[in-house]
Order: structure tokens, then C-alpha cells, then sequence
């Protein structure tokens, strides 16, 4: 097919295991290898700080189903070292070269450490990530801790407070921002969601960084705020947003940072010059790609559904002629589950500059917030409504205009149009499940590397020319 | 088995839960929570749950990775 032989897909989570299952299901019948650094074969993240930190589901029994046999050689419990372009091969850390005529990175994201890295080795000082990572902390909270620190109320923080709570635990979140869940959905909403940790029992403390994690003899025993507040607790738990799993990358020549690797509409990844590549391409949380119904801004999407819809566009891409290529236009969306409450995005809440709630009232926690931007709706929030989603996905796709028409069901009497309060998009936030990477037109291109030593999280924004 | 709930598609018409009670609950209003290893018993039952869901958000299928374990 087209000479493609030998494909390599690097990263063997939802994205690396639908793109293998797309080659197959499109007639590829070449040699087709999947690398994955955990040991596990392919498991679905979303219920690690849902039902498994709830105790009703084990943290090894996540698996994912597969839509059909892919035929692959499984590599997994090994890293990909580097990749070398020119002679199209994948070196592995245990020395193996993987020839191939495509390659898939769909290498995803880790999460971020706390910075600090005697006291992020302290025992009691966890993140949440794998499934390995929810193991130990479904251990740690079985084990009724006194109290359970959360550093940072992006999603993944916030659900983790909310399984505290429900189990029963004291629970501490410390977040920088004004409110929680500020960097994906905005001040507006985020006010709401700080009324319902409170509601809930969370101590949430807002505006304060922590400054130090105290320990005993190697164990964590409490932590100190910037407002000079201190708290005892047993468990921590560092939940400051993902990194980009793109080191091995680096001197590959590809477009690649800790805002992810670059690629057009099709997944082609872009070399540092911005110059196409036709045999490799990128999918998943690791991308980041022109959407046209954000002003083709590069996005960069830690979304479930965004690795699957990517994956089966890069996959086809990856076997198919030049003109038989699709875009990935999927609109983005995603769901969170907390505090009782069921929320669900689509199109880009950071990608707005007013937000209305358009439908219920946020004093019954059920409703619908829609987000415009300079007239047009770019997205829309909906809690414990879902129903009520899809209507506003079709007025995104059709660049309606904001506020939406009057008509809906439960609209309140007179809608209000407030500021969405977003942060600076050009700002690299801790926990953003979006990050919208446009460059900002007097900036010069700078190479932006991994790893070098810096201040902690936001501050490795990109430094100007 | 193994199953996955697209919960982006998922509006909580809750017939999983009806047709598949100890593998499909909602947490709180309408939050969908699954069982992704199914129970050895179950299977008929999550087969019938995956077809009755209107909205066609229960993949159901052998566990992904290498040689079914």
C-alpha cells in the first residue's frame, strides 16, 4: 500500500491503540508495532480518579476493549529513546531499532512532579496519572488518612477532592488560581465550582501557593502555605497539570516542546522550521494542531475523545494517497464528574472572552453556560444538562452568533452576559485541559526545551526573542 | 469482556443501569459510572445494555493489547 510496509506507532494508550486498530480496519497489512512505556496494555484513564479512587473498581482492571484484532507486535514496559528521521528508524532503551515507513507518536503526557524533588520523593507525596499512580492512592486513602492534601483544583485535582469527601476524608485543596477549575472553563464557572467544593465539606484555600511539604523521617507530615497558613495531613497529592512526553524527541529536527509536537490538519508532523513531514505524524494528548473554528490556533487537547477522533484521522492519513487525506475537525469536548455534579464541554471555553448562562440557574446546580467570543459561540458548559449539549456543538460548528437566540427551555428571565475571565492564552497554566498555543505575532521563533532548570510551573512560558 | 462508556456521548438515559445494575450505576443526577472489567455472569446482560443504549456510547469487545489474556 503506497510502500508503506512497516509502521511504528510510539505510545500505547487510547490514541496508540485506536490509530493500530484504524490501519488494520483501512487494509494495512504490513509489519505494525506498538511501544509503550508502562508495562499494562492499553487502559482508559478517566475512571482512575472516579470509580477506582472510589474503591468499586480495581486500578488493574481498567483495561480497554479493543473494536478488533490489530495483529501488532506489543512492546511494552519500554521507553523509545530517540527517533532518528533521516534514516527512519526508532531506537528503543533497550537498544532495539525500529525501522519504519510511518511512525505515530501518540506519546501523551505525564503528570507534572512538584518541583521540588527531595520533598516530591517523600513517602505520602503522590500524583495521579497511571494506574499505578491510582494503585498507591487508593491504598494510601483505604488507609484513612487524618487528612489529604490537593495541590492544585484543576479536574483531575478537583475529582480527586470529591472521592476525599465522599469517602469520608478531610480534605486540604491549595490552589494558585482565584478559583478552581479556572484554566479550563474561566473565573464565572469557576466560582461556581469553588461554592460546590465548599458546599461539600472541602477546605479549599484559593490564592495560596505551598511553599514547603514537611516531613518526619521521610514521611510527609503537613504543609505550609504563601498566606503563612500550615496544615497536618498524611497524603498529598501533586495534581499541577501534565508535561509533554516530547524529550525523546528532542534533536529529531521535528517541531516538538513542552507544548507538544506541531502538526497540520492531518496529523503530519511539522519539522522546527514549520516544514510538513509525510511520514510522521502525531495524535492524542501529545499534539497540537490547527482547529479552523478557533482562528487555527494551535490547540493541544487532554481529552479522551480527541484521541480517539485524532488517532483514526492519522491513521487513515498515515496509508492513504495525498488526496484521499482528511482534516481532523472534530469539535472538542469533555466530561468531568465531581461533587455530584456532571459536567460536559464543547467547542473551547478558553477561547472566549463572555460567557451567559443561557439555560437553568446556578442556585439549583443545573444549567447551561455558553461562551462567545467577539459574537460567535465557541463553546458551551453544560451541569447535570447534558441533554442539552449537543443543540449548542451544532451552533459552534455553525459559528452561530453570541449571546444564542432567545427560545430555549428554563432560559432565565433576563440572561446575564459577564466576562468568562479566562486566563491569558498565551500563558502556559498548570492545569488547563486545553492550551491554546498560538504564537503571538512580536514574538521571534524560539526553541523551547524540556528539562532545563527553571522556576516551577507556569513560569516555563517561552522566552522572548 | 471489557467494556468503555463514550461519556461524551452519554446523556444519562440510564437504560445500562436498569438492564446492567452492577456493572452501570449513576453517581449523583446523571453521572455514569461502569464496571470496566465485566463480572464473569454479566455478559448477556451488558450485551443488552450496550444495544438498548440510545445514544450508542457502550463499546463492548475483548480486552485490548497483546494475545487475550
Amino acid at each position: 500500500m503506497n510502500g508503506v510496509e512497516r509502521i511504528v506507532v510510539v505510545g500505547a494508550s487510547l490514541a496508540g491503540l485506536r490509530a493500530a486498530e484504524t490501519l488494520r480496519a483501512q487494509g494495512y497489512a504490513g509489519s505494525l508495532t506498538v511501544v509503550g512505556e508502562e508495562p499494562h496494555p492499553p487502559y482508559d484513564r478517566p475512571p482512575l480518579s472516579k470509580q477506582v479512587l472510589l474503591g468499586r473498581v480495581h486500578a488493574r482492571d481498567v483495561g480497554l476493549p479493543r473494536r478488533r484484532a490489530v495483529e501488532a507486535r506489543w512492546k511494552l514496559g519500554v521507553r523509545a529513546d530517540r527517533v532518528d528521521p533521516e534514516e527512519r528508524q526508532v531506537v528503543l532503551a533497550d537498544g532495539e531499532h525500529l525501522p519504519y515507513d510511518r511512525l505515530l507518536i501518540a506519546t501523551g503526557t505525564r503528570a507534572r512532579p512538584w518541583p521540588k524533588p527531595a520533598q516530591a520523593a517523600l513517602d505520602g507525596v503522590l500524583t495521579l496519572r497511571t494506574a499505578d499512580d491510582a494503585a498507591r492512592l487508593t491504598e494510601r486513602l483505604d488507609a484513612g488518612p487524618r487528612r489529604v492534601l490537593v495541590i492544585g483544583a484543576g479536574f483531575t485535582g478537583s475529582e480527586i477532592a470529591s472521592a476525599c469527601r465522599e469517602r469520608g476524608l478531610e480534605v486540604t485543596v491549595a490552589e494558585r488560581g482565584p478559583v478552581p477549575l479556572v484554566g479550563a472553563l474561566g473565573g464565572a464557572l469557576g466560582a461556581f465550582a469553588a461554592a460546590a467544593q465548599r458546599a461539600h465539606g472541602v477546605d479549599l484555600r484559593c490564592g495560596v501557593t505551598v511553599t514547603a511539604l514537611r516531613s518526619e523521617n521521610g514521611r510527609f507530615t503537613g504543609a505550609d502555605f504563601s498566606d503563612g497558613g500550615r496544615i497536618d495531613a498524611d497524603v498529598a497529592v501533586v495534581a499541577l497539570g501534565a508535561v509533554r512526553n516530547t524529550e525523546w524527541l528532542e534533536g529529531s529536527g521535528l517541531a516538538a516542546g513542552p507544548r507538544g509536537v506541531a502538526c497540520d490538519a492531518g496529523c503530519r508532523a511539522f519539522t522546527m522550521y514549520g516544514i510538513v513531514t509525510d511520514d510522521v505524524f502525531v495524535a492524542g494528548d501529545v499534539a497540537r494542531f490547527p482547529h479552523p473554528l478557533f482562528e487555527y490556533q494551535m490547540l493541544s487537547l487532554e481529552h479522551w475523545g480527541n484521541a480517539v477522533a485524532q488517532a483514526e484521522v492519522a491513521a487513515h492519513n498515515m496509508v492513504s494517497p495525498a488526496p484521499r487525506r482528511r482534516p481532523h475537525l472534530t469539535v472538542p469536548a469533555f466530561w468531568s464528574s465531581q461533587f455530584g455534579l456532571n459536567i460536559k464541554s464543547v467547542g473551547v471555553p478558553t477561547f472566549s472572552d463572555q460567557v451567559v448562562l443561557a439555560q437553568g440557574s446556578l442556585q439549583e446546580g443545573r444549567f447551561v453556560a455558553v461562551y462567545g467570543y467577539r459574537g460567535r459561540i465557541t463553546a458551551a458548559v453544560t451541569v447535570n444538562r447534558a441533554k442539552w449539549l449537543e443543540h449548542y456543538q451544532y451552533l459552534i460548528e455553525t459559528s452561530a452568533p453570541f449571546p444564542p437566540a432567545p427560545g430555549a427551555a428554563d432560559r432565565p428571565a433576563v440572561p446575564v452576559t459577564v466576562p468568562s475571565d479566562v486566563p491569558d492564552p498565551h500563558l502556559l497554566s498548570h492545569g488547563p485541559t486545553v492550551a491554546l498555543t498560538g504564537h503571538l505575532p512580536d514574538r521571534h521563533l524560539t526553541l523551547v526545551r524540556h528539562g532545563r532548570p527553571g522556576p516551577p510551573p507556569p513560569a516555563d512560558e517561552e522566552t522572548p526573542g | 469482556m471489557q467494556i468503555v462508556v463514550d461519556l461524551n456521548r452519554c446523556q444519562a438515559y440510564a437504560q445500562c443501569v436498569f438492564l446492567a445494575p452492577d456493572v452501570f450505576e449513576l453517581h449523583g443526577e446523571e453521572s455514569l459510572m461502569f464496571t470496566p472489567a465485566v463480572p464473569d455472569g454479566q455478559q448477556e446482560r451488558v450485551l443488552r445494555a450496550a444495544a438498548a443504549c440510545p445514544v450508542q456510547a457502550i463499546l463492548v469487545g475483548e480486552p485490548a493489547g497483546p494475545a487475550a489474556r
